[in-house]
This record gives C-alpha cells, structure tokens and sequence, in this order.
C-alpha cells in the first residue's frame, strides 16, 4: 500500500517538475513580454506543486530522503511523469497545445482530488486548482486564438496538435497502483475522467475550428518509467549541479 | 487664445521642479526633457529584458527546488519590470514596438553588465547581490525623480529590487561558508562581476554628457561617481563578513572621509562593452531579435482572431 502511494504521488508531482521545466526553458524567449511574465508565472506554479507533492512523496517514503533528492538524484527510469510533458517545446503554439490538453485533465484531476482521504494530496489539490484553472484558462484561450487567427497560425496549431495527439491516451492511464489507492480512498473515483475531459477539449477545438486527427496511434509508458529520448536531456540538465557536487547546500 | 512664448513656459517648467512638483503626461514640458526621459526609461526597460537572459540562463540548472522557484520569481519581475518601464515611456509618447526596434537595430542602449556571460551558479549570487545591489543605488534617488509615472513605477521596482539583493547575497553567503570548492565558485563569480558592477554607474562625473542637464530637471538626483562610492561604501563590509576579498588591490579605507577608496576602472573596457564589443552583447540581441521574429506569427494571430471577434460581435 504505501508503495504504491509513494508512486501515485511520485506520477502527480513529476508531471509538475517537468512540466514547470520545460515551460522555463521559454524565459526571455517567449513570443511577447506579456507571455513571458504568464509563462515563467506558470512554470513557478508547477515546480511549488512539484516541490509540495515531492516533500509529501519523501514523508511517505520515510527513508530520511528530500523532495530536492528525490527531484535530483533519481534516475530517467525512475521518473513517472506522462510523456506528453517531456515533449520539446516547439514553437509557442505546440507549447500552448501541450499545456491545454494537460490543463484540461489536470483540473478534472485536482478537482477530484480535493476530497482524497489522503489530507496532504487533497489540500496540495486545492490550491492548486486555483491555479490550473488559470492555466487552463491561458492555453485554451490561445488555442482558440492561433486556430482561429490566421492561415499560418490555423496550420501551425493543426500540426501541433497531430503531432501531440499520440499522447493524449495517456492521461487515462490506469494500473494497479490506481486500483490500489481507488481501494484506499486516496484516488476518488475518475472512471468519467476521459468524458469530461473530451468535453472540454472537444468545445475549445471546436471554437478553435481544429480537427482532431483521425490517427489513433498512441504512446504511452511514462507512468512505468520508460521514456522518450528526451527526458534524458532535461535531467542532465536539471540535475547536473546535484550530480556534480554531491552532499552540498545551496 | 493668449500666447504664451516657449521661454515662459520653460522658466514655469523649471520652477514647478524646483518646486518639486510631479510632472505629469498631460503637462507641457520642453522636447529635450521628454527625449532624455523616453531615452533613459526605454534604455531601463531594455536592461531589465536583456537581463532575463544571464539569469534565465541557469533557471533548468539551479541547485535545488528552491532556487529554482526563487530564480524563476526574480526574472518574471524582471519582465514585469520591464512591463511597467515601457508604459512609463509610453506616457511621454513612445510606442513599445518601436523602442524595442531601437534595442535590436543597436540605437538604444542597455546596461552594460548583462553583456558578461553567466558560467556558473554562483553568477546567480554574484547579479543578485551585485547587479541587484547597484541597480538598487541607482534607483532610489530615481523614485523622486520629477517625472511622475516613471518615478512611481520606481518605488513598486525598489521594493521588488531589495527581495532580489538579499536572496544573491544570500547565495554568495551559503557558497562561501560551504566546501572550498563551492568557496572558490563564489570569489570567482565576484572576481568577474565586481569592476562591471562598478561601470553600471556609468562613466565618471566628469565624462558624462547627461549629467548636468538631468540633475537641473530632477531626473537624476544623485551623480554617478556619488552613487558608485555610496555602492562601494555598502558592499565592502558585505564581502569581508562573507570573507570574500574584492578584486581591487587598491582597495582601502580612508579614515579621514569615512570612505572607501578604489582602484582605476579600466574604462577602455566600458566603451567597449557599451559600443557593443562586449562577450555577449552579439548573443543578447541575436536573442531577443530571434525572440521577437519567431514570435511574430502569434503576434499577427492574436491580432487578427480580435479583429474577427470584434467583426462578429458587431455583426
């Protein structure tokens, strides 16, 4: 039982590092002054919910480890985060379509999530559901606006999303370890996750006049470990002072 | 209407500063006063975008989460800063898009310091404590400055500029009680931006050209070398407590005045990195100019989806 709810806790809070950190590569890049300030505001919400959920998944664990080693010194295998996350930025319409389609599933989940029996997770799903609905707010209302703006824009965020698409399925992913904390009252019940999931994302690529691609090829493994060739790089990057001067503070 | 000639408005001008009455947007004021200020304001919002870019530099790098947050933090209000620096200049009639233009056709300046590369953690620190530290000198007197808005974004941006001082001296703090190495990793980040951090104030009393003219109009308040000694004065007893040594043989306390005397800036450096032959003054523009071309599809997206809707909506 705990096992299994350090690794639920450890799938939340990597989705979040991860996340914040690839919308942190955009600092001082992003398309306006105005999405850098929303972006690197973004990217702040995600790496404190990653640093709540990962001093929580630490206690659970209760080998004396931090969040910061459990943030820094585990390995690509051993990270759980969906493979939608990883993926490179692009340019900042592929960067909005990765953050809608998570958005819109992580709002249903913080949602749910408030009345777990675990009272760490249920109050960490509060407060962040105040802000993933701002998230979801932002991406969507840039998705609307790049599909529906210009031809160019119109193509682009088609593209991003065929290209994103494959990863969608894995927002649904379920196992054992959501068997065992659904059991426990830890998980509330989600069985309806992908229907209200589908209606937001179906009535925001409406408005977005977007096509969602016929092609149901699908990838999933993160929840397991197994990873795209990216999350290798993100970690050698994040990790890299941890890596090169061990047992320091900073 | 009566008229009024431009040698009584200016004389009514000069006695509402001297009377250290706010200029406001709507106020007549003379061309040169509103040139300097969109001049030195835009010239402020660039330094504070160009410098997201050191610090934005090791954000996927800082050492723990904690950092990170507390890094990320700093640079949005950087470019928050430089939100509210640009609307400032926009009072007195300067369009943003076109200021920035200046910035990436090399017309209009930035501060020089963002031109030294950031190579390890401890530069976090070293800007922090330093950068932060100076900008905070220069902008103090700024928030009595006689041109309204840009003197109350002023105060907002001192407040925010403090919290950013002490968390980089709070960096080189926990560096320099930490392992030799994490030792040397701050005397070289300090060794490396203590003279830049010194030419942030800009060339001596003596060679700046603006000076007289901006002290007259209560634009600046304080001049640059009173301001460098007000810095040195500070910052040396910060470094000896952290026992960290300032890069400056010369460096010494003159009893006599209560101030700290140092050594020569090497000012053929300065000119250098301020004509644009600095380490990255290339790589920052080049940045920032890719930023803003790659960016222009959304620009022109968002513009037309508001057209649509606003055709709709009267539809």
């Amino acid at each position: 039982m705990n096992q299994a709810h350090v690794e639920f806790v450890l799938r939340i809070a990597d989705d979040s590092l991860i996340l914040g950190h690839r919308l942190s590569e955009w600092c001082g890049h992003g398309p306006v002054l105005e999405e850098d300030i929303a972006m690197t505001n973004i990217a702040l919400d995600l790496i404190g919910q990653a640093t709540s959920l990962l001093n929580h998944a630490a206690t659970l664990q209760g080998e004396g480890k931090t969040g910061d080693d459990l943030a820094f010194l585990r390995f690509d295998r051993e990270y759980r985060n969906l493979l939608l996350v990883e993926q490179p930025n692009g340019d900042f319409g592929m960067t909005m379509m990765r953050q809608f389609l998570f958005d819109a599933y992580r709002t249903i989940l913080f949602e749910r999530m408030q009345s777990s029996s675990d009272e760490m997770i249920a109050a960490i799903a509060e407060k962040s559901l105040k802000e993933t609905k701002y998230h979801l707010k932002h991406s969507s209302e840039w998705v609307i606006r790049l599909g529906d703006g210009t031809e160019e824009s119109h193509a682009r965020i088609q593209e991003s999303l065929n290209t994103l698409w494959r990863y969608a399925n894995e927002l649904f992913y379920t196992d054992a370890v959501d068997d065992e904390m659904r059991n426990a009252g830890i998980l509330p019940d989600l069985s309806d996750l992908r229907q209200q999931w589908e209606n937001t994302v179906n009535h925001v690529f409406q408005e977005a006049t977007l096509t969602i691609p016929s092609n149901n090829w699908k990838q999933e493994g993160g929840r397991k470990g197994m990873h795209s060739e990216h999350l290798g790089y993100i970690l050698a990057e994040m990790q890299y002072m941890q890596r090169a001067y061990p047992n320091m503070e900073w | 209407m009566k008229e009024v000639n431009i040698t009584e408005l200016e004389r009514m001008f000069q006695e509402k500063i001297d009377q250290d009455i706010k200029i406001e947007p709507k106020d007549w004021m003379p061309d040169d006063y509103r040139e300097t200020l969109i001049r030195q304001i835009s010239q402020h919002a660039h330094s504070e975008i160009v410098g997201m870019l050191p610090e934005g530099n090791w954000i996927t790098r800082a050492p723990n989460l904690r950092r990170k947050a507390v890094l990320l933090a700093k640079v949005q209000d950087e470019a928050g800063h430089g939100l509210y620096l640009y609307s400032a200049a926009e009072t007195l009639g300067a369009d943003r898009e076109d200021t920035i233009d200046d910035l990436h056709s090399g017309k209009a300046k930035y501060s020089s310091i963002f031109n030294y590369p950031t190579l390890t953690w401890a530069d976090m620190g070293a800007i922090g404590w330093l950068v932060d530290g100076a900008a905070i000198m220069n902008q103090v007197p700024i928030c009595r400055c006689s041109y309204g808005p840009y003197a109350r974004a002023m105060v907002r941006v001192c407040k925010e500029e403090s919290f950013h001082q002490r968390q980089g001296f709070e960096i080189m703090m926990t560096l320099a009680k930490g392992s030799p190495e994490q030792k040397a990793m701050a005397q070289d980040a300090l060794n490396r931006f203590w003279w830049p951090a010194l030419m942030m104030f800009g060339p001596s009393d003596g060679e700046s050209k603006h000076t007289a003219q901006s002290m007259k109009w209560k634009i600046k308040r304080s001049t640059n070398d009173e301001l460098r000694q007000q810095f040195v004065d500070v910052t040396v007893p910060q470094a000896e407590m952290i026992g960290l040594t300032l890069p400056d043989a010369d460096l010494s306390f003159n009893e006599a005045t209560g101030h700290y005397e140092y050594g020569e800036i090497n000012w053929a450096e300065f000119w250098e990195v301020v004509k644009g032959n600095g380490p990255c003054n290339k790589d920052r523009i080049d940045t920032r100019r890719k930023a803003k071309e790659e960016g222009q599809w959304v620009r022109e997206a968002a513009t037309a989806f508001a057209q649509k809707r606003a055709a709709r909506k009267s539809a």
